[in-house]
């Protein structure tokens, strides 16, 4: 791909990302009174990830099985409160600790 | 420690961006491997995550550069996708403190991400400028240099490991979602009710034709929508005006 190519795509890319980011945060500076449309904002990015993470995180490994051993390890060390941190290395270490597992009985 | 005022300060926000920085160092290090194989130079992806730090949108932006897609299809791609941004840009300016003024919203929002999002949210009544700089500074580095890393050195590493790390993300995801659910009760409601939309969207025929990213947003907002109708305010604060 040419240079030039690359980085119109890459300036409508980011240019269009920027303004989703910076657009809302700047206009809206007033807090929201109205209860419902504070809850519905307050729902929001719960509701976004959750819909981003089911059913994508069983298909994220390119077996089901492998991932759906990370997914359970990911909610068991989440629902302990676990870190960030913790809990995304567990779920790396239990499809990874999966695929093993699989290889040695096959 | 000096700072015992309510609001956590730059360092505060480093320190609670360390681990969302560590968790993207997997995940951008599978974008740079992705980025090669569509045939962009390393320079190339790290521009990308520069540009743009977000995990769909660049997975979706690539796929359009390297199949010399159309800009316009560029550009709506990325807003169905990172429309999400935009609604956590506005749940944001709800909890930013008056430090939070005008000039830094045009830089701090350069960094809002699904997870510096969920822990800003998560914080505390609110949060102020200088946290919530400290908060993107890991991250946006950790983006850039697991992208440069996995373009430079993925395609060394077995398929199977590379593989399982890309689950990271969503481990993180969960990690944001699961503690708030335990929590609030409301929150825990809505998130199933999005949980099982985005189930059907994706499993149900009929519905095959709305991609991936699309199909979280309409989730996410038919929940939304229905926890802002059945169950307004999720705040204990105030229960009262019912």
């Amino acid at each position: 791909m040419p240079s030039t190519t690359f980085f119109i795509y890459l300036g409508v890319m980011a240019v269009t990302t920027y303004l989703l980011r910076m657009i809302p945060f700047v206009v809206f500076n007033k807090k929201i009174e109205n209860p419902r449309v504070k809850a519905f904002f307050d729902y929001i990015p719960y509701t976004v990830l959750s819909a981003m993470t089911f059913p994508s995180i069983l298909y994220s490994t390119g077996s089901l099985i492998t991932a759906a051993a990370g997914t359970i390890v990911a909610i068991i060390l989440a629902f302990r409160g676990r870190s960030l941190l913790i809990v995304a290395v567990g779920a790396f270490a239990g499809a990874l600790g999966c695929h093993f597992i699989l290889m040695l009985i096959r | 420690m000096t700072n015992n005022n309510k609001t956590p300060g730059f360092k505060a926000g480093l320190i609670h961006g360390l681990p969302i920085g560590m968790g993207y160092l997997s995940v951008s290090f599978s974008f740079g491997v992705l980025a090669i194989s569509m045939g962009l130079n390393w320079w190339q992806a790290v521009l990308v995550s520069l540009a743009n730090v977000t995990s769909a949108g660049q997975v979706a932006g690539i796929g359009i550069m390297s199949a010399s897609g159309g800009l316009f299809e560029m550009a709506i791609s990325q807003i169905v996708i990172n429309i999400r941004y935009s609604l956590m840009s506005i749940s944001l300016s709800q909890k930013a403190d008056s430090s939070v003024n005008r000039l830094s919203r045009f830089l701090l929002s350069f960094g809002i991400t699904d997870e510096v999002f969920g822990v800003a949210m998560g914080s505390g009544d609110s949060f102020g400028r200088r946290y919530f700089m400290g908060l993107m500074v890991l991250p946006i580095f950790s983006w850039v240099l697991g992208t440069f890393l996995g373009a430079v050195i993925g395609s060394v590493l077995p398929d199977f490991l590379v593989e399982s790390l890309s689950i990271g993300i969503y481990g993180m995801f969960i990690a944001i979602v699961l503690p708030v659910c335990r929590k609030d009760k409301r929150i825990a409601i809505v998130s199933a009710i999005s949980v099982a939309i985005s189930v059907l969207l994706y499993y149900v025929k009929f519905f095959s034709f709305i991609s991936g990213g699309f199909a979280a947003i309409i989730s996410a907002v038919i929940a939304a929508l229905i926890g802002a109708i059945f169950l307004p305010s999720s705040k204990k604060e105030d229960t009262a005006n019912a």
